[in-house]
């Protein structure tokens, strides 16, 4: 069986992540799940080759610990899609609310319209794990606060301005983020600093703007130029310098 | 240089004439007090720590160490401790950091209660001829059992059951990361627990693939800095505990510095090499008691239900009332850690002022959790400060299922609680990650040391159960007629629930 779908209609998540779960195990490579309201952890914690289609708004935690599947939303997502997430993908057409990419490791999470407060927060890397939050419209407050590792992108489609919501970075160690036009300085957290967004930095970024962007059906070329913000830590140790000992 | 220097902490001396120059306490100190000049042992005091290494390894008995040397005109209220950290502090104009637990002179009300036993009346127990209940189940316990006759005329169980952790004894041994201590000190107590049939925590940094085989005696961790958590971690742990707060450092977060993350601890942590590991105060996916349920539901659901989840909260004034929510959150155990809860490093103004003392959070969770009816909701898990068998059995005389130990573990491998954690060149090879001073724990020895621990502590509480009368560990739990206080004030009486002695 290569392709299953399952009404979701009044149903428990626990039973909703059981059929899926047994599925995936039973080889199928294709889920659609329709009539989703509110259902959360959709795919918690899930492994395996699998592609996931959610027709409807789910519950917060959307495929928290996952590693592997791709899971695309047909509609907006509640608190924390992509939670500590390890590999895979979440492709949302719509927005999501607070804490997106929370402590997310590795894998990529792309949000069509606007994210809440806290997005990417903590999200880290490690060797070749490097994960990527693009985000088509604008962030609230303390997005990549604490950031250990990774890529926030921030492409400010239909927003003006692009971004006004302050505590950008705040506490930063590692790892990188690049918004749209330019942030004011007053928007940046404690440890973050601006650096030029530079001719080698749209090479890199490039493959990323365009895979976005095709998932979505947006054409990239008014996105490929060097007119973004790139935000990096001004210290792997924001906090070496706070504390004597004894 | 106005302020100068103060005054040595300790002084340490060798006897010349029982020194037979060995160089045993050049060799073991990792902090540098002992050097070679021609043919003399130079001592620098000032390097000491009162670890107590060199002591333990002169095969003379040469050497003697002294605290405090140098006086200071003495003063109640401005203690050489207060003097010394002004002076810190008007150098530096930081925060000050300390290891280990709580230095400040609280009195300890584990000293001021006592234990009863039997006499004539009732007869005690003698643990050599009659079984000592102390298996111990942590998690949820049903409030109903709902039985069904089968077609042979069996009767069966009904109700689904939560899953539990099985302790042969109510002794654990708390979370204490790797990168905080050594592979090795992991290796030891993960060998004493799984003899003793009980678990250890493994802490907010990942399991190192050498715990693996002892993973069945394992509770993963799960903090706010999410580090070394996947999906593959959470299943391994025999349970999952989710880290609000600590003891030692109640409301605030916790930095791993850079200097300790090396090449195995990054991998396990999956952080880059060198970098700091913060976590943050708050987790960031919790803001309220809803949000707290949410992580609970959502561990079990990413492992199937199969694993009880606990929460771990510093004991601080509202603690019932937070245990009263956690209760209701799905979790299976709330761990409660007191202020003397050790710690390898938190800012001292914390260590010793934040949080309230572990009997008293017991007492006060315990009653609030039956006064609500949900105490069968939660297994009540005491730390910070278990020193021996008697606070462990007060602990559960005031209400708790089990104790986590520390201190008292690493005390086991060596430690003589010299404060220095932080510094990463831990003598005994336990709070280090310098390979020299790590090989210096031999894991088989180490695992042998901790478990005859737990084992003795375990002999003692049948004995002190069998002589109150009492042969099952449920007898005990919550058993407060068991308690007397001995100079406790009324105040004190009244939120332990315990009668004063003599009543």
């Amino acid at each position: 069986m290569e392709k299953m779908v399952i009404d979701a209609k009044g149903m428990h998540y626990t039973p909703l992540n059981k059929q899926i779960r047994k599925a995936v195990a039973a080889g199928v490579k294709e889920i659609e799940i329709n009539n989703v309201l509110g259902q959360r952890f959709i795919a918690n914690g899930l492994r395996g080759d699998v592609k996931i289609t959610i027709n409807g708004i789910p519950g917060g935690d959307l495929c928290m610990f996952m590693n592997g599947p791709e899971c695309t939303v047909h509609g907006d997502c509640e608190h924390a899609p992509g939670n500590t997430m390890d590999g895979g993908m979440i492709i949302v057409h719509g927005s999501a609310g607070d804490a997106v990419a929370h402590s997310m490791r590795g894998g990529k999470v792309y949000i069509r319209n606007n994210i809440g407060y806290r997005g990417g927060i903590h999200m880290k890397e490690y060797e070749s794990k490097k994960p990527t939050l693009v985000i088509g419209g604008t962030s609230h407050a303390f997005l990549g606060e604490y950031m250990a590792g990774g890529l926030i992108l921030v492409l400010g489609m239909g927003s003006q301005p692009l971004m006004e919501d302050r505590g950008i970075g705040s506490g930063i160690h590692g790892g990188e983020i690049v918004i749209r036009g330019k942030v004011a300085d007053r928007l940046l957290g404690v440890g973050a600093i601006k650096t030029e967004f530079t001719e080698s930095d749209l090479e890199r970024l490039s493959p990323v703007i365009e895979d976005f962007c095709s998932r979505f059906g947006i054409d990239p070329s008014p996105l490929m130029d060097i007119n973004y913000t790139r935000i990096v830590p001004s210290s792997s140790r924001p906090f070496a310098g706070k504390y004597t000992w004894e | 240089m106005t302020l100068g220097s103060v005054p040595l902490r300790y002084k340490v001396s060798i006897d010349r004439d029982q020194c037979m120059q060995c160089m045993r306490c050049v060799d073991n100190c990792s902090y540098g007090v002992y050097r070679v000049e021609g043919d003399r042992i130079i001592i620098d005091s000032r390097k000491c720590t009162a670890c107590h290494r060199c002591i333990s390894m002169c095969p003379r008995d040469a050497i003697t160490l002294q605290e405090k040397p140098v006086d200071y005109r003495s003063h109640p209220l401005w203690t050489a401790q207060t003097r010394e950290d002004i002076i810190n502090q008007a150098r530096t104009g930081k925060i000050i950091l300390a290891g280990m637990g709580n230095a400040l002179d609280y009195p300890v009300i584990f000293d001021r209660l006592v234990l009863d036993a039997c006499q004539v009346t009732n007869p005690s127990i003698d643990p050599l001829r009659e079984p000592m209940e102390l298996r111990t189940y942590l998690g949820k316990k049903p409030s109903r059992l709902e039985f069904r006759k089968n077609d042979e005329g069996d009767v069966e169980l009904v109700t689904e059951l939560a899953p539990n952790l099985k302790l042969d004894t109510p002794i654990m041994i708390g979370h204490m990361s790797y990168g905080a201590i050594s592979l090795n000190t992991q290796l030891s107590l993960a060998k004493a627990v799984t003899e003793m049939g009980t678990f250890m925590g493994t802490g907010e940094g990942g399991m190192h693939k050498a715990l693996h085989p002892y993973q069945d005696h394992t509770i993963v961790q799960v903090a706010s800095g999410r580090f070394g958590v996947d999906i593959d971690y959470l299943e391994r742990g025999a349970a999952i505990e989710i880290k609000i707060g600590q003891g030692a450092k109640p409301g605030i977060g916790g930095h791993l510095p850079g200097e300790k993350v090396c090449v195995d601890v990054s991998c396990t942590r999956m952080i880059p090499l060198g970098s700091d590991a913060i976590s943050p105060a708050p987790h960031h996916d919790i803001y309220s008691i809803e949000d707290l349920a949410q992580l609970v539901r959502s561990l079990k659901e990413a492992t199937e239900w199969k694993k009880p989840v606990f929460v771990k909260i510093a004991a601080v004034h509202n603690v019932a009332a937070i245990a009263a929510g956690i209760a209701r959150s799905s979790a299976d155990a709330v761990v409660i850690d007191g202020f003397r809860g050790g710690t390898g490093a938190a800012p001292k103004v914390f260590r010793d002022n934040v949080g309230i003392p572990i009997e008293a959070a017991i007492a006060a969770v315990d009653h609030k959790l039956n006064d609500q009816g949900v105490r069968n909701e939660v297994s009540i898990i005491a730390s910070g400060g278990i020193r021996n068998s008697a606070d462990l059995a007060k602990s559960i005389a005031l209400g708790a299922d089990a104790v986590y130990i520390g201190t008292a573990s690493l005390i086991a491998l060596g430690c003589r609680v010299c404060g220095n954690c932080y510094r990463g060149l831990c003598p005994w090879g336990i709070a280090t990650q310098r390979q020299d001073l790590v090989d210096r724990i031999d894991p088989e020895i180490g695992g042998r040391n901790v478990a005859n621990l737990i084992h003795a502590w375990t002999l003692e509480l049948s004995e002190l159960m069998g002589a109150a009368g009492l042969n099952s560990i449920e007898s005990l739990r919550g058993n407060r007629e068991r308690l007397r206080g001995y100079m406790l004030d009324e105040g004190m009486l009244k939120v332990l629930n315990v009668e004063p002695v003599g009543a």
